[in-house]
């Protein structure tokens, strides 16, 4: 146990000291720990509860786009806002910057959240290839619509407010997004982790593994399954939401709905840790992303096509991801006790 | 207003006219999909890109400079051996394993047939120019061009090929026989491997008449298979497996909706429209089946 408090303790010094520790990777480091919040919130449904989404992203764009319309609007004319391409006309002052944007992270936490519970009652209901592809047609089906909404830009997309001049230059934006982001994923982290330690995690748990035997032991599943993808839209609103300001400029299907980058990393993330552990999605994310930034450009163009060889890689052949691994080789770390005369009689028998 | 009043039969006219003709395409993509999802149980997201694929080989051939009508002879060889080695590669290895694996598998190969395409192709829009003129109806008053009803017809006419072949023919006979049951066939001496093999091939070869149809009246594109996939997905979940006259209709239906969805709501809006039918009609089916559920209690 107390081995356990080091190692988290040690997790946390690195992450608060990264900013100073590789002053020139603040932005890739606050990219990372956004990833790892939307591979861990993926593995809610796609780990824990066996249901396969590829939907999320849908809310990351969602909590993207309100974040920034509230921070906006609560201020300025949204509409003229994003007619004229954003700050040339309007500047926010410091206060009025914050207070939109804690105001619009809440929101764009809590809007997504209740969205996801209006639409997840109609579709959790359906299973395996049905609600994989339902949710593939409705991540794809929002970026078309916010393609195509004038207010918020259309296909051209808007900016999000610029950092106010006069409080610090550039270093202290990325410091102060930096930090946000680690609250975000350190929060993310500590509540799932909390979550599958209760009665929660066992039901998504038994929704996995014979989802109509739970439900004949009196489980109402769908209430379980629902507070799990409302749990899942509101951390990946707010970690939308973030994302947005952090680069900048929302475009509807190449940053905000981006079926074909983030919604696709997550889900890879995910399975290259290992879903449906608490470390596996957090392992698999900074292994992506490392692999990602580190080795991207060697591609040049062909990256897409590596990502695309990737997945399929990994789900043909590591579908249990690294956790999945290491467990395979050190069962007794994760508290396994294995009878060697039963594991030879098993492999006897096959 | 008058003008308006006057146009609409006629747009009706058109709209419905053209979603049936493209409907008929659709219809060969869902079958292709119905076949292989009955026979293999897999769910192919990569059917679209196979589409688009296959297309691209008519447009090569009109850039080669032979009329890309004949693309649709041409494409669907060479597709059969595509499919045959991307069966031969990958897709043996998820044919038997849980759900998530070929999902995710498919969605796999999608994206890296995608992103190859659009690598080695260009990401212009593309389109191959067959030069069949257009037919005029009522006085001129509703036009259908000519490629579209040819591809129509060719749609029919591999649709009905393709039947007669599954009913005659020996390893159409096998197809049929490992879809009802594999083990048995395969007790029986059918080689489901072999079978599978050819079931994914044919399903490239119908997405590669497709597609060449598609070069020539639509346009390509690297990225837009992914709406094909869906559309196909859709028309077989409302025809139900193992039913072509329902595959054939409900392709024509998704087809006339999205004529009269671009009227009403706007091109802009056309696959949104598309994906959130698929969203509508899987929640309907939900709760038609859960009331379903409920009776039986």
């Amino acid at each position: 146990m107390n081995q356990k408090i080091i190692l988290y303790l040690c997790l946390l010094a690195f992450g608060i000291a990264a900013p100073f520790l590789f002053p020139a990777f603040k932005l890739q480091i606050s990219i990372m720990w956004i990833l790892v919040v939307l591979s861990l919130t993926w593995d809610v449904q796609g780990g824990q509860m066996g249901y396969n989404t590829f939907g999320n992203i849908m809310f990351f764009g969602l909590g993207m786009y309100i974040c920034s319309s509230f921070q906006i609007g609560l201020f300025f004319p949204l509409a003229e806002w994003t007619a004229s391409g954003g700050e040339k006309t309007f500047v926010h002052t410091p206060t009025q910057f914050f207070q939109g944007f804690f105001i619009g992270l809440i929101l764009a936490a809590i809007i997504p959240a209740i969205v996801a519970a209006i639409i997840g009652y109609g579709i959790l209901g359906l299973r395996g290839h049905y609600f994989a592809i339902c949710t593939l047609g409705l991540g794809i089906a929002a970026g078309e619509f916010a393609g195509g909404i004038e207010l918020v830009g259309a296909g051209q997309g808007m900016t999000s407010p610029p950092w106010p001049k006069g409080i610090g230059d550039t270093e202290l934006r990325s410091e102060f997004f930096y930090y946000i982001c680690f609250l975000l994923m350190v929060f993310t982290f500590l509540f799932l982790r909390w979550a599958y330690s209760t009665r929660f995690g066992l039901v998504l748990n038994a929704i996995r593994d014979n989802e109509d035997k739970a439900e004949a032991m009196g489980i109402n599943t769908m209430r379980y399954k629902i507070t799990g993808w409302v749990v899942s839209a509101f951390f990946v609103g707010m970690a939308g939401g973030l994302m947005g300001n952090m680069i900048g400029y929302i475009e509807p299907v190449e940053t905000a709905f981006a079926g074909r980058t983030f919604g696709v990393f997550m889900v890879l993330m995910a399975i290259l840790g290992g879903k449906g552990t608490l470390w596996g999605p957090v392992i698999g994310a900074i292994a992506f992303h490392i692999f990602k930034e580190g080795f991207w450009t060697f591609f040049l163009g062909w990256q897409y096509v590596a990502l695309g060889a990737l997945i399929v890689v990994v789900v043909i052949f590591f579908p249990e991801g690294i956790m999945g691994w290491l467990r395979e080789k050190y069962p007794e770390r994760f508290g396994e006790i294995i009878d060697e005369e039963d594991r030879k009689a098993q492999v006897e028998l096959k | 207003m008058d003008l308006l009043i006057f146009q609409i039969p006629i747009l009706m006219v058109q709209a419905s006219l053209d979603g049936i003709l493209l409907g008929t395409l659709f219809a060969l993509i869902a079958y292709g999909m119905a076949l292989q999802w009955g026979v293999m149980n897999i769910i192919n997201i990569a059917q679209g890109e196979l589409v688009i694929l296959g297309g691209y080989i008519a447009y090569f051939m009109y850039v080669a400079g032979i009329h890309p009508a004949f693309g649709v002879i041409v494409s669907p060889i060479i597709m059969y051996f595509i499919g045959w080695s991307l069966y031969k590669t990958i897709i043996f290895r998820v044919v038997d394993r849980d759900l998530f694996i070929s999902i995710l598998a498919t969605f796999g190969i999608s994206i890296l047939t995608q992103q190859l395409m659009n690598f080695i192709f260009g990401s212009d829009v593309v389109v191959a120019q067959s030069n069949f003129g257009t037919t005029f109806l009522f006085n001129y008053m509703v036009t259908l061009p000519n490629a579209k009803i040819f591809a129509a017809a060719i749609s029919i006419i591999f649709a009905v090929l393709l039947v007669l072949y599954m009913r005659r023919s020996k390893l159409g006979r096998a197809i049929r026989a490992t879809a009802q049951n594999a083990r048995a066939a395969k007790i029986l001496g059918v080689d489901t491997e072999s079978v599978y093999a050819a079931t994914f091939g044919i399903n490239a070869a119908l997405c590669g008449v497709a597609g060449s149809l598609i070069a020539i009246t639509f346009t390509l594109h690297p990225y837009v298979g992914l709406p094909y996939t869906v559309r196909s997905f859709m028309i077989v979940i409302v025809a139900g497996l193992g039913n072509l006259p329902g595959v054939a209709l409900s392709g024509m239906g998704l087809g006339v909706f999205e004529e009269f969805s671009d009227y009403i709501f706007g091109t802009e809006f056309r696959i949104a429209a598309v994906f959130l039918l698929l969203v509508l009609i899987l929640v309907y089916r939900r709760f038609k089946l859960s009331r379903k559920r409920e009776y039986l209690k």
